[in-house]
Parts: structure tokens; C-alpha cells; sequence
């Protein structure tokens, strides 16, 4: 990767006095955006072990002058925090695992040209592309038919399948040289057999990337929880969040009694909050980083 | 090249194979599993997909939950008013503030938000530090991968006219701030830096991928001919990029009028709602909120219409363009 000629941008050798300026002033612009994209996360992150009278005295800090976990400690007493942290841990690793094996199992066999039927049923998958009822046939079939209210099947099958992502591993698979499938087929193993033991094992970079796509979708997701899940005990740390930071804002909407709890959330509790939701996301961040690049390249690809 | 003589190489196989196993009885004795495999997805896409666009019936008729025993039952037994639904909706107070709130949302996001990672794209492209470079896109695909609801966090936490630091600066400086948050004239505005924020650097992955695959000799004989750099850039790194482009808007210009559910749903309130109710906000609010099923309906299928014409007539224009669209 590291090959020092400069071929990928447009390569200017000439260096003359405007064009170093041209350049200083593209460096400075991509510098502002990074920043502007790293510091609200750095602010939020340095307040939340701030203490209440710094993060209102003090207009802005990345390190506070005292610190303070109380804001956590909050967190870890009240509990809801951590009860959604686990929620959403829960959906989101049974929920990428039920969109890996529907999408899997639909684009092995869609990627194979030999197969009839093969476009009746990809012209099925582009109309849900292309179509859909709309949300408010989706919440009667899912609440009123199907009686997923309170229940996180409600949160995993509604979105079980992204035609998008089916197809860019429909794509992977057709990039697969036929030859191995041929080989193993001359050994007499199966369809299902050649998919497990030739196909998926050749599939890693795109099976790694669109894993990731569905699981940050699900880690992410808040609509659906919102719709589905009444229950509180159930809650995903996204509702959580939006609870807790929307009790003492000025758009206070719910009249949410905190009871014995005591006052209402403070400042610093809000940012760790908003800490404790996002550091799971930032810590797999560098991880997925070369695979999501991947997975939008091969989506790239169309077919 | 190799690409589409691949692709016609696959498509010759494909047909001999056809050939081979015409017979439907000798296709699944052949390759029962594929066709078992196929199940989980098609069910799925039965159920989840296709029952929700027989739902659809409900924007044609006056859908009661207690018509009958169930809502199959109800969905047929509901008395049916044609296309009353819709007289209502383009003849309601709300239709033309929801479509004036849509469209503007959308056409800011399309006219700003479109061409801002194309943009980004070109100045990184352009960058010769690699190491800077590389560091910069770690950071701007940071913002792709938070949630809406952290996104609002943090916009209620730098907006806010009580200690919000961006607030504050603003104020500073030019003596007076909007209040972002609850000014329905800075709504739009409001939503357009979130989207900046949120998926200019990750959009940028897909035109650097473009530009990477330029071919370098392209450049050098341009700078043979003396192009500078304007020159390159319109001539050659443009040109080369038009074919993403023109799939991206394709894209964009299909999902005008989808403005998103969750984002504007976290950013309203009472004091915005004015400019703030989109389609998508409008549906959830009239048909899940308050149980309007059939006006809601309307309102989504009137929506889902227009996005399948205009993304297949932008699909045609760039077909008749001579760029190769979606498919």
C-alpha cells in the first residue's frame, strides 16, 4: 500500500510558489473537518468526568481541572444504563446472525447462473428494493398478526434481510472461480456441503464486512425500539440514552417521576451516557475500519 | 474490459448450463439444496415484504380495527371509499405544508449534501502526505458509524441556548445566535449539518475508490500537453468519476422524498413542528401515534409512488445520457 509514487492523485511534480498555497489551503480544510468531526466526541468524553459547576462555568475543555466519576457512578447505581447496554448486546449479536444466515443462504444460490428460477426470484428481491407498504401495514402485520410487540423478534425479523447487502454478497460469490465449486462437486459433495466448505471459507472479507454493516445498523437502530418495546426491562441503550438526555432538556416532553431516585440526571451524567452508548461503537471502530472501506468497494460493483 | 468479457463468459455458461437441465423435475433433483436454501429468504420476503403491500388496500377504504375478528378480517370488511383517501390527503390543511417541508429538506440535502463528499473526495485526492491523508479519513468516517440519537445528543448538548458551547461562540461573536433547535426556520438548516456531519467523510469512500482506479497515464500525458491543474481536474479526474456520480444521484434522486424517520423524529418538537413534519414523520405520527391507518397508508403509498417514478425516470435519463444507471 505504502508505495511512495505519487500516482493516485493527480500528482503535480512542478512545485511552484501557487500551487504550494493551493495545497497549504487544502491541508488546513481537511484538518478543520477532521476536527470538527473528532472534537464534539472529545468534549462530550472530557465532561463526563468533569464536575457540574466546571461543564457550565467553563464554555470548553477537553480536559477538565478536576475530575469526577460521579456521573458513572450515577450510571452504575441506577442501572438502566447497563441493562440497555446488555439489551442492545443481545440484539445486535442474534440479530447479525439472523441477517448473515438469510442473507447467505439467499445469495449462494442466487449467485449460481445455472439456477432456474434464478431471476423470477431476484426480480422479487428488486421490487422490495424498489417498493415496500410502508410503515404503517408493517406495524399492523408485526403488532396486530404476528403479536411481536415486547419482543425482540420484532427488532430482528422486520429488517431480517438489507436486499442491498444480499446482493453484494451475491456478487462475492459469483467473483468465486467456478473451478472450485466443479472440483468439489467431482467429489460428490453437495450443493450445501460445496457452499460450507468451499464457498463460505473463500467469502471472509465480505462475509466480515457486511456482518459489520448489519451489527452498527442494530447497535444503532431506534425506531423500531421505540415502536416495539414498551416494556422498560427491555429497553436498547439507544432509548435509554434518548431518555435520560431528553428528561432535562428544555424540550422536556415526558413527565418521567424519578421517584426515590432522587433529581434529575445532571450534565456530566448525560455525557457519560452518551459516552457509555458510543465508546462500544469507537472501540471497534479502528477493527472494522478496513473492512467496511472493503465492503463498500465490492458494493460498488453492481449486478 | 476483462470485466465485461468475464460477464459474457458467465452469461455463455449460463446458457449451455440452461441447456443441460431445461426440465424443472431434473433442475431440483439436481440442486434440491439450492433451492432449500432459497426458502428462509423467500418467506421472509413473503412475509415481511410482500403481506405489507396487501396492506396497501387500507388507503382504499375506511380501515376500522373493529371491523371484524382480526385484521385480515378487518381489512376486508372495512367499508372501501375508493379514492376518498387521497381526495382527503391533497385536500387537507396539512398536504401542501408536509410536501413544501419534504421537498425542502430533500432538495437542500441534494444540492449540498450530494456534492459535498465529491468535493472532499477530490480535495483528499489531491493530498500527497499519505500519512495525513490516512489519519483525516480515520477521523471524518468516524461520524457514519454513531447513531441518530447520539447525533442529536450531541447537537442538543453544542446547540443548546443555556450552556451550549457552539451557541455560545456564535453569540460571542456576532452578538446574537439562532436557536437552532427550536426555530422552524432553522429546521432545515439544522438537519443539512447534521447530514454534513454525519455522511460527508464516509461518501467520500466510494469517489476515492473512483479516483484511485484512474489511470495515472492519463495524467501524465494531459501534463504533456500542459494542462494544469483546473485543466487536469476537469479534464481528466472528473470525467473519470461521472459514471459514480451518476449511479449516486440516481440513488438520491429516487429517495427524495424519503427524509428519514428517526433523525427528524429526535429533532422535533413543539416549537418546530411547523416546518419540521415530513411524509416519513407525518405517517408514523397520524398512523401509528394517533391510528389513523388509512389516511397514514395514503400518505405513504402517494409517497412510495412518486419515489418508484422519479428513481426509475432518473434511471432512464441516464440511460438516454449514455451512462450505464442502475440497471
Amino acid at each position: 500500500m505504502a508505495n511512495k509514487q505519487p500516482k493516485a492523485s493527480s500528482g503535480f511534480d512542478k512545485r511552484g510558489a501557487g500551487d504550494q498555497v493551493v495545497q497549504v489551503i487544502l491541508y488546513i480544510i481537511v484538518a478543520a473537518c477532521a476536527l470538527v468531526c473528532v472534537l464534539p466526541f472529545l468534549y462530550v468524553f472530557g465532561a463526563s468526568f468533569a464536575t457540574e459547576r466546571e461543564i457550565i462555568e467553563r464554555p470548553f475543555f477537553i480536559i477538565p481541572h478536576e475530575f469526577s466519576f460521579n456521573a458513572y457512578v450515577y450510571i452504575a447505581r441506577d442501572g438502566a444504563v447497563f441493562n440497555g447496554l446488555k439489551n442492545s448486546i443481545i440484539v445486535t449479536v442474534v440479530g447479525t446472525l439472523i441477517n448473515m444466515f438469510v442473507s447467505c443462504t439467499m445469495a449462494y444460490p442466487l449467485s449460481r447462473p445455472y439456477l432456474k428460477g434464478k431471476n423470477f426470484v431476484m426480480n422479487m428481491v428488486i421490487v422490495i428494493m424498489l417498493f415496500s407498504g410502508g410503515m404503517v401495514p408493517s406495524y399492523l402485520l408485526i403488532t396486530q398478526l404476528l403479536h411481536l410487540r415486547n419482543t425482540f423478534w420484532a427488532l430482528w425479523l422486520p429488517g431480517a434481510m438489507s436486499a442491498f447487502n444480499m446482493i453484494i454478497i451475491k456478487n462475492y460469490f459469483q467473483g468465486i472461480p467456478t473451478e472450485l465449486e466443479e472440483a468439489a462437486t467431482i467429489d460428490g459433495s453437495n450443493d450445501l456441503m460445496t457452499f460450507i466448505r468451499v464457498i463460505l471459507p473463500l467469502s471472509g472479507p465480505v462475509l466480515a464486512s457486511v456482518s459489520l454493516f448489519y451489527a452498527v445498523g442494530h447497535w444503532n437502530a431506534y425506531f423500531n425500539a421505540m415502536m416495539y418495546i414498551n416494556d422498560q426491562s427491555m429497553e436498547v441503550v439507544q432509548i435509554v440514552l434518548r431518555r435520560i438526555i431528553f428528561l432535562t432538556s428544555s424540550f422536556n416532553e415526558s413527565g418521567f417521576d424519578w421517584g426515590d431516585a432522587g433529581s434529575p440526571p445532571s450534565k456530566a451524567v448525560k455525557m457519560a451516557t452518551t459516552v457509555v452508548a458510543t465508546v462500544p461503537i469507537l472501540i471497534v471502530y479502528p477493527f472494522i475500519q478496513k473492512f467496511f472501506t472493503a465492503g463498500v468497494m465490492v458494493g460498488s460493483v453492481k449486478g | 474490459m476483462s470485466n465485461s468479457a468475464a460477464a459474457a463468459q458467465a452469461r455463455k455458461e449460463a446458457r449451455e448450463f440452461q441447456r443441460k437441465h431445461n426440465s424443472w423435475g431434473k433442475a431440483f433433483s439436481q440442486h434440491y439444496w439450492l433451492y432449500i436454501m432459497l426458502i428462509p429468504g423467500i418467506v421472509w420476503m413473503l412475509v415481511f415484504c410482500y403481506l405489507p403491500m396487501g396492506g396497501l388496500i387500507m388507503a382504499f377504504e375506511n380501515f376500522s380495527p373493529y371491523a371484524g375478528n382480526g385484521i385480515v378480517e378487518c381489512l376486508l370488511k372495512s367499508p372501501k371509499v375508493g379514492f376518498g383517501n387521497f381526495t382527503m390527503l391533497f385536500t387537507g390543511a396539512d398536504f401542501v405544508n408536509l410536501l413544501r417541508n419534504t421537498l425542502t429538506i430533500s432538495f437542500a440535502n441534494l444540492l449540498i449534501a450530494f456534492p459535498a463528499p465529491i468535493i472532499l473526495a477530490l480535495i483528499l485526492n489531491e493530498l500527497r502526505l499519505m500519512w495525513f491523508k490516512r489519519l483525516s479519513q480515520t477521523f471524518i468516517y468516524i461520524p457514519h458509524f454513531i447513531s441518530l440519537v447520539i447525533v442529536a445528543t450531541l447537537t442538543f448538548q453544542l446547540f443548546n441556548v443555556q450552556d451550549g458551547f457552539v451557541y455560545n461562540a456564535i453569540k460571542n461573536v456576532f452578538g446574537n445566535a439562532p436557536d437552532i433547535l427550536s426555530d422552524p426556520k432553522m429546521f432545515v438548516w439544522l438537519i443539512l449539518g447534521q447530514n454534513l456531519w454525519k455522511e460527508t467523510g464516509y461518501g467520500t469512500i466510494i469517489y476515492l475508490s473512483a479516483l484511485a482506479g484512474v489511470d495515472p497515464q492519463l495524467y501524465e500525458a494531459a501534463k504533456i500537453d500542459g494542462a494544469g491543474r483546473w485543466n487536469l481536474m476537469w479534464h481528466v479526474t472528473l470525467p473519470s468519476i461521472r459514471g459514480t456520480v451518476v449511479i449516486m444521484l440516481i440513488m438520491k434522486v429516487g429517495a427524495l422524498l424519503n427524509t428519514g424517520y428517526e433523525q427528524i423524529f429526535l429533532m422535533q418538537n413543539a416549537s418546530n413542528r411547523s416546518r419540521a413534519e415530513v411524509f416519513d414523520t407525518y405517517v408514523y405520527n397520524r398512523g401509528v401515534s394517533q391510528s389513523q391507518y388509512s389516511l397514514a397508508t395514503t400518505a405513504g403509498l402517494f409517497k412510495s409512488i412518486v419515489s418508484l417514478i422519479m428513481v426509475l425516470g432518473a434511471n432512464h435519463v441516464a440511460k438516454m445520457l449514455g451512462e450505464s444507471g442502475l440497471y
